[in-house]
């Protein structure tokens, strides 16, 4: 479908497209049913960083409030990738992983501790 | 007040002199330069001498009793100046609501004036027109008694200072704000769907009726006054909207899947933006009236499953994903509190745990999702802040490309799995919290794909660069420490103390 | 079947309007909450300029209505003598 505009061909401007965050991308981060996190994070990162860079200085801060997050082992989870299984290669860049501008990643992992039972 | 004795006419013959008489035939001009707006959307006017106003209000008399309301409120809001009205609140956490009605729902009010005042210019009927002239400057009325009755907690409480400011900036108020921007941006027809159908007729009972008894039930008389003078208004309103409907369903059937459209549409947006209200009913009232899920029941459930019934007749059905808002009332309001309580540094008010006794009233109207998922997450948190470690979270949250909102609600069939879909769109990704917003964009992507999300304009580095306290603080003008973070430990909590000592 | 209702505010014009649709309409409900009364019915809901005039003992416009109410649910129906609430479907 198309937008019905009061004039022929109207376009928006792309506002959130890669070139306006100066060399970095987006990438969101869900960790499943742990919603002591309202919901998916959002975090600038640069697609040459590799992954395992990128899970040791950017999600790991981020998931320190969590009670859990001590007993969490990337080793032990899997992923998803824009809801595809995803094997992620840890010394491979982001870009190289296939995780694009605005990707969103899923964290899902084994039960760490009665948390899970109210999915905290 | 005494029209009865003095008026010659009777008040059909009055509003067919006061309205359609006023009105002329163009002769030298074209109608559609005259009104340009009027057929881009495919709506089908055949005949605006069929729109009625049921109220039959002509100008004369509706500055006559808008002024015996003004004559009524401002005595009051007097009384309450006078007398300390500050200090009869109920607890000074209610004020908290006030302050988000003033930066996320006054706001509103203005853009109503100014988008009732643009679609009654664009109508060829002129019952339509002056329907939409009264209701712009009922809407001004609003903005300006809300500032007029909050002005006076502004001198006593933090977080109302900058209002407007705020709406135009401040990550939460980007909710509100882009709904109503996304209605002044429709054509004429579409504004009216949106903004007098959708949200005064349908869902207007719900901000207004129960947060207004709860005003009262809390001891804030300002906020209960403006509200139902407001509201009286509003009745006014809600019937231009059922009216307009009918009309447009009225003229051609094609006007019916068009309109269809728009309800499934509005409705959606309607219910994502009343999460907040939810929020203030269940959360930031300590005396509390009714759940918000008691309220969607008897709102929309009951009034609305009316009005549904009502328009079957011109092939309408009820909006598309109305099941999903039954599913939710019994969690929104939790999981939208939660969102407010772990960036409450960035709020330009106080969040908190509720009480044991408020747990207790959450699980006797929640029996079935409050105890299970949401005490023992309050619980935790309030573990948390009783180390010292009260729970702020420092990453910043994944928003809805359409309603703005973090991905914070559940699957309507999994209620411990974050709903979330998304699209690719002219090889760019957008990410929404449900089927009804995914809905929204595919009809116009055009148009959502400008959407300014505050969490990517921060990433941008366009509201004052990296800093989270700077962005917080000069960008927003949230004062850190006396407008935002806990109510306990709170700038509000001292000053109150005092004050309750000194009396 | 549907209901049609009426907010009013909870002040010293509306105790007689009330009063006054019970007795048009004896099958009304009224359901008090702070500061606020609404009456419901099924289908329909008439207030009369004639009863409401002779609860307050004075004259009354039906017009007035607009300042002591709240919100309804229903089509409106309004003329000199009367304001009526009702449901087709």
């Amino acid at each position: 479908m198309s937008v019905r505009a009061n004039y022929a061909n109207y376009r928006g401007p792309v506002r959130d497209r890669v070139e306006n965050f100066h060399g970095n991308q987006l990438v969101y981060v869900m960790w499943e049913r742990h919603l002591l996190f309202c919901a998916p994070l959002t975090f600038l990162a640069d697609p040459a960083m590799t992954f395992d860079a990128f899970l040791a200085e950017v999600l790991t801060p981020a998931l320190a409030p969590h009670p859990e997050s001590e007993a969490l082992d990337f080793a032990e989870a899997q992923w998803r990738l824009d809801g595809e299984a995803f094997t992620p290669r840890g010394d491979a860049s982001l870009a190289d992983n296939g995780i694009g501008h605005k990707s969103q990643l899923r964290l899902i992992t084994p039960r760490l501790s009665d948390l899970a039972d109210a999915a905290i | 007040m005494n029209a009865k004795t003095s008026k010659r006419l009777n008040m059909k013959e009055r509003y067919r002199i006061m309205t359609r008489d006023l009105g002329w035939e163009p002769s030298y001009q074209r109608y559609e330069d005259i009104f340009p707006q009027e057929g881009f959307e495919g709506i089908k006017i055949t005949d605006w001498d069929q729109w009625e106003d049921p109220f039959r209000l002509t100008m004369d008399n509706y500055w006559k009793f808008q002024a015996e309301k003004e004559r009524k409120l401002y005595a009051i809001f007097d009384a309450v100046s006078q007398n300390n009205g500050q200090m009869k609140i109920s607890d000074p956490r209610y004020l908290n609501a006030v302050k988000l009605f003033i930066t996320a729902v006054t706001p509103l009010e203005y853009n109503a004036y100014k988008g009732y005042a643009r679609v009654g210019r664009q109508f060829g009927g002129v019952g339509a027109r002056i329907a939409c002239q009264m209701q712009s400057i009922d809407e001004l009325r609003h903005t300006q008694t809300q500032i007029h009755a909050m002005s006076h907690y502004n001198k006593y409480f933090g977080g109302m200072h900058d209002f407007p400011h705020m709406f135009d900036r401040v990550w939460y108020l980007s909710v509100p704000k882009s709904f109503f921007e996304d209605a002044s941006t429709a054509g004429p027809f579409e504004f009216l769907t949106a903004i007098s159908f959708s949200f005064e007729y349908v869902l207007t009972n719900l901000l207004f009726l129960p947060f207004m008894s709860g005003a009262a039930y809390n001891g804030d008389m300002n906020t209960v006054t403006f509200g139902f003078s407001a509201q009286s208004d509003e009745a006014r309103h809600m019937t231009l909207g059922l009216e307009i409907i009918k009309f447009i369903l009225e003229q051609h059937e094609d006007n019916v899947p068009i309109v269809q459209q728009w309800l499934d549409k509005w409705l959606w947006r309607g219910y994502r933006l009343l999460s907040i209200v939810g929020m203030m009913m269940d959360y930031m009232l300590p005396n509390k009236v009714m759940s918000w899920a008691e309220a969607w029941t008897m709102y929309y459930e009951e009034a609305g499953g009316a009005l549904f019934k009502e328009l079957e007749r011109y092939g309408i059905r009820p909006p598309k994903y109305a099941d999903q808002t039954v599913i939710g009332k019994d969690h929104v309001s939790h999981q939208a509190w939660f969102i407010f309580y772990q960036y409450g540094h960035a709020t330009a008010f106080n969040t908190w745990v509720p009480t044991a006794q408020e747990m207790d009233w959450l699980s006797e109207k929640y029996p079935d999702t409050f105890d299970r998922l949401y005490r023992p997450r309050f619980e935790l948190l309030a573990e948390k802040a009783a180390r010292g470690e009260r729970f702020y979270n420092d990453a910043l949250p994944q928003l809805c490309q359409v309603c703005q909102i973090p991905l914070a609600i559940t699957e309507p069939d999994d209620d411990t799995l974050l709903s979330h879909r998304d699209t690719v769109h002219d090889g760019e990704r957008y990410h929404f919290c449900s089927d009804g917003c995914r809905d929204i964009f595919h009809h116009e992507p055009e148009k959502y794909v400008q959407a300014w999300l505050p969490v990517h304009q921060i990433l941008q580095g366009n509201c004052g660069g990296a800093d989270m306290e700077k962005v917080i603080g000069d960008y927003y003008r949230i004062e850190m420490g006396e407008d935002n973070l806990d109510f306990e430990g709170s700038a509000e909590q001292r000053r109150w103390a005092a004050w309750k000592q000194a009396v | 079947m549907s209901r049609v209702f009426i907010a009013l505010q909870d002040n010293e014009n509306a105790r007689f309007i009330v009063e006054a649709i019970g007795e048009d309409n004896p099958e009304a409900e009224v359901k008090h909450s702070p500061a606020m009364i609404r009456v419901e019915a099924d289908d329909r809901l008439v207030i009369r300029r004639e009863t409401v005039e002779e609860k307050l003992g004075r004259d009354w416009d039906t017009q007035e209505l607009q300042v002591d109410m709240i919100s309804i649910g229903g089509n409106v129906d309004e003329d000199d003598d009367s304001f009526t609430l009702y449901w087709n479907s």
